[in-house]
């Protein structure tokens, strides 16, 4: 005893060729002995009546009939899923090479639903219609503009997160995903150190003392500074946490932030308990470290992930032999690391002039100090200039987005610094790389000693380095 | 697929980071972007924060869900409640007699002739001049009008019911080509053609109508007709033999003189574009079924008045968003050059409203030469316009595209967004009234009424998470 269905679709047209290649595929499914996508012509009509199906009176050639015939309920459902799926496919034009790029990432998008991350670095005042476009077609998004208002920040954060999408901004400097850097980023080993950053070159920094330590990432996932302020409430970095807690590469957990609003260090610290895997949160500068998990410096969180994957974070760090005192100018391309070194200068009792060049306001309408150094190296030439300035401390940032070659104008711009202050001016560099780097961490490094720099690793150890050569606390 | 197991990037900007992708051996996709139109950051800025992505869900939903039929032919002023003698409804946004253009006015003069409420041209036109008569546009009335597009009382109209929505929309009967009223001619052959068109077309079809089992279905007949060729809008050739075709069997049955029936059959058949009129009635019910969703970007109206070029936005209520209407760049018929045409005039880009005309280029390889030349520009034509829609339509396909839906529903943000404007088809009126089209081409809608409904859109969004 068979069963029949018969499926009416009102005024549905589809060609005959479409209709009878659907009507092929569901009758080569198992336990179908007829199937027909027809129109309600007169003759489909009696060639259906006359196979016993039972047909509305009230149909019109215009209407589609979808007939099945087969052993039972769960074979007509099949049948009728092939029909479905063959009738609705929207095939895409062949030979796609002709057809123009996409011009939003919307668009982008539909046509290719393997897509699954959005870069948006367009300028910053038409950034945020970009990541509510991207969110809208299903992309996680990596924001690099700056510029989208706090405002925006709260309700396209909070459609992402309610969508289960990652939103790595806006003003994300940096992230590593499943091996692929994006942004801002060092070729670092995989492993088992998953990053969630508010700060883009706090994460470089842990990333490339991890690497020189023998220890891999995982992923280190970008959220943007505002994240864990208390409008946003740390969102990103929740949802980032969260993904890492179910990443089975993940063993170890790290987040780094400036000191958040307390009530998202709460909410923070409840997320690292419940994913129940070791945790480092570094709260960059922060007076008060309640938790055993918490470190308040880059250097600290990276000694301490390492600790806990088996590492030791150990590099060579010069020694100041001459000191050359008066104060200490800061000039950096990275914000954190002009902030950790900061930190250790002024506490140190010296006049500590520190500028990020990689600010919002110095890079509205020109490019980060990490592509184009030009406006920072001037300033190293100028504040040479300045007889008062004993010390200057600078980083350079290696990886891919970064200058190919940002030692040779700086050790040029270093080397004439030096010259004419014949012996009472001291420069030192971090230098934020791994071996790995398209750039060339050692050559990077060479040409820097060779132009009379102190080069460092890390930017508390470039602190403490200005410390010793400004005479001391 | 998560992006912890590998990611698959779309890039938007700066091309360093695109390349740097591209040298981890990442799988990335350029976006082709460019900057908005201009003084548009701060309003995609605050729709970017709008729930304008849900709106037009609903919006576009109830597009495809509209199933406009055919349901019959009456008289325009039984059908719109206050069209009086003396109202006229015309094509595009509102406007006065003193702007407008050739063709409207003659179209103006002519039904006033019709309507018995002059006694000679100069007659009507004075009286319009003083202000005796009062000008509506038909997409206020529900209704569609090609060209000058102007509606007076007596005129029989097709009558086109969207059940799902539960709307109606009219439009006129096609005069044919060369001296018509649409073209803004008003001499006797023009108003005996359409007192002939009420008193016997139109009941002719009206009872051949009568005789079909269910009300003709229109979707199902644009749907074919776009796969023989036709994008309904330049070209209706397929949907007019269609529908020809369909009325055969009951126009050989009616009761009707046969002198009359013959007479109305000929007519049919020797004009190419007369589906258009009920083709436009079907898309202007399809469009008015997504007007009205609060928050809404999809665009469901633009029309012409010969003058100004209009837009209206499911979001932004009857308000309506102009710019000068534009010169058509086309192919003119002999002895006609660019220096006759008249500005951009008429309701019929309520085809392209819904997907149609220009946006279904694709579909039309035998009138190619209005948009530049090639079918492959047709092609390119049509997948440009799928940058600018939200959706692709469920029913109508293009053959050339692998039947890909066409595109449905243009989102006025992603018009500004990317500075496509909609591809328009169009017929060219000559400037002076009477004298009827002497081309075809394609034609750019203004970029500033987009932008200005857009930034009224923006104003009454409000945020939504």
């Amino acid at each position: 005893m068979s069963s029949r269905r018969i499926v009416v679709e009102r005024g549905t047209y589809h060609d005959s060729v479409t209709l009878m290649l659907a009507s092929r595929d569901a009758e080569e499914t198992e336990g179908i002995v007829f199937a027909a996508a027809a129109s309600a012509t007169p003759v489909n009509l009696e060639l259906l009546t006359g196979r016993g199906f039972e047909l509305p009176a009230d149909l019109v050639p215009d209407d589609l009939l979808i007939a099945i015939e087969g052993v039972n309920d769960a074979a007509l459902d099949r049948a009728a899923a092939a029909i479905e799926a063959l009738l609705s496919a929207r095939p895409r034009p062949a030979g796609d090479t002709a057809q123009a790029a996409p011009r939003s990432l919307r668009s982008a998008a539909g046509r290719d639903p393997d897509l699954n991350l959005a870069f948006v670095s367009v300028p910053g005042r038409y950034a945020a219609y970009e990541v509510a476009g991207a969110l809208e077609a299903g992309l996680n998004v990596f924001c690099f503009s700056d510029g989208v208002s706090l405002e925006a920040e709260v309700v396209l954060k909070r459609r992402a997160a309610a969508a289960g999408l990652l939103l790595m901004g806006p003003d994300c400097g940096t992230a590593i995903v499943s091996g692929v850097g994006l942004g801002f980023a060092n070729v670092v080993r995989r492993g088992p150190v998953g990053i969630v950053g508010a700060s883009g070159t706090g994460t470089q920094e842990i990333c490339c003392l991890l690497d020189a330590a023998g220890v891999g990432i995982s992923h280190a996932i970008g959220v943007g500074g505002r994240d864990l302020s208390g409008p946003v409430g740390g969102l990103m970095t929740l949802a980032g946490i969260q993904l890492l807690a179910d990443d089975p590469a993940t063993e170890i957990i790290c987040v780094v932030s400036k000191p958040p609003d307390p009530s998202v260090t709460e909410r923070v610290l409840s997320a690292l308990t419940a994913a129940a895997k070791p945790a480092v949160v570094a709260l960059l500068g922060a007076d008060d470290l309640g938790d055993e998990r918490m470190v308040a410096t880059l250097e600290a969180a990276a000694a301490k992930a390492a600790e806990l994957a088996g590492g030791l974070v150990a590099f060579h760090e010069p020694t100041v032999e001459v000191p050359t005192p008066g104060a200490v100018a800061g000039l950096f391309a990275g914000g954190t690391l002009c902030a950790e070194a900061g930190a250790i200068v002024a506490a140190s009792g010296f006049d500590a002039r520190f500028v990020d060049f990689g600010d919002d306001e110095m890079t509205a309408g020109r490019a980060h100090p990490m592509i184009d150094p030009s406006l920072r190296n001037d300033a190293v030439a100028r504040a040479a200039l300045a007889r008062e300035i004993g010390v200057i401390v600078l980083d350079v940032v290696l990886g891919h987005g970064a200058h190919p070659d940002p030692a040779s104008e700086l050790a040029r711009v270093i080397r004439d610094a030096l010259e004419q202050r014949d012996g009472d001016l001291t420069i030192i560099v971090t230098v934020c790389g791994t071996a790995g780097d398209p750039q060339g961490l050692s050559s990077q490094i060479h040409a820097l000693e060779a132009a009379g720099a102190l080069v460092t690793r890390s930017a508390a150890s470039a602190g403490r380095l200005a410390v010793d050569a400004g005479g001391g606390g | 697929m998560s992006i912890l197991d590998g990611v698959q990037v779309a890039s938007a900007g700066v091309e360093l980071f695109a390349s740097e992708l591209e040298s981890q051996e990442a799988a990335v996709t350029r976006v082709d972007w460019r900057p908005p139109a201009p003084g548009s950051e701060s309003c995609l800025a605050r729709l970017a924060v709008a729930g304008t992505a849900a709106a037009n869900d609903r919006a576009v939903a109830r597009m495809q869900e509209a199933h406009p039929r055919l349901t019959g032919i009456g008289v325009a002023g039984d059908l719109i409640a206050d069209l009086e003698p003396g109202t006229f409804l015309h094509a595009g946004p509102p406007i006065e007699w003193s702007d407008m253009a050739g063709p409207l006015r003659g179209a103006i003069i002519g039904a006033a002739l019709l309507e018995n409420l002059a006694t000679d041209p100069d007659d009507a036109t004075k009286k319009a001049a003083a202000g005796a008569f009062h000008f509506v546009p038909c997409h206020e009335r529900g209704t569609v009008g090609p060209m000058a597009g102007v509606v007076s009382p007596s005129m029989p109209v097709w009558i086109v019911d969207n059940e799902p929505g539960g709307n109606r929309a009219l439009c006129t009967l096609n005069e044919g080509l060369g001296k018509v009223l649409r073209y803004g001619a008003y001499d006797s052959e023009v108003i005996d053609r359409l007192r002939w068109m009420s008193a016997v077309l139109a009941p002719v079809l009206t009872s051949a109508l009568q005789l079909l089992d269910a009300p003709l279905d229109l979707r199902a007949m644009i749907a074919h007709s776009l796969q023989m060729g036709d994008e309904l809008h330049n070209r209706n050739r397929a949907a007019t033999s269609l529908l020809l075709r369909t009325l055969m069997p009951a126009l050989l049955t009616i009761d009707h003189p046969r002198s009359d029936v013959v007479d109305a059959v000929e007519f049919i058949s020797s004009n190419d574009h007369f589906f258009l009129n009920p083709g436009m009635a079907s898309a202007k019910a399809t469009a008015d079924a997504a007007a009205g969703v609060e928050g809404s970007s999809v665009v469901v109206c633009m029309a012409r008045n010969g003058t100004d070029f209009g837009v209206r936005l499911s979001g932004t209520g009857d308000r309506w968003f102009t710019g000068p209407a534009g010169i058509v760049d086309g192919l003119y018929l002999p002895g006609f050059g660019p220096e006759d045409a008249n500005p951009d005039i008429g309701d019929s880009t309520i085809t392209e409203t819904c997907g149609l005309g220009g946006m279904a280029m694709a579909a039309a390889p035998a009138i190619v030469r209005f948009v530049g030349g090639t079918p492959s520009d047709a092609l390119a034509t049509t997948d440009r316009m799928y940058e600018i829609t939200w959706a692709e339509s469920d029913h109508y396909q293009v053959p050339a595209l692998d039947f890909r839906g066409t595109p449905l529903g243009i989102d006025c943000r992603e018009v500004v967004h990317t500075g496509i404007l909609p591809a328009v088809n169009t017929g060219i009126a000559h400037k002076d009234p009477g004298i009827g089209q002497v081309g075809a081409g394609l034609v750019e809608p203004p970029m500033e009424a987009f932008t200005e409904a857009l930034d009224a859109l923006a104003d009454s969004s409000t945020q939504t998470p």
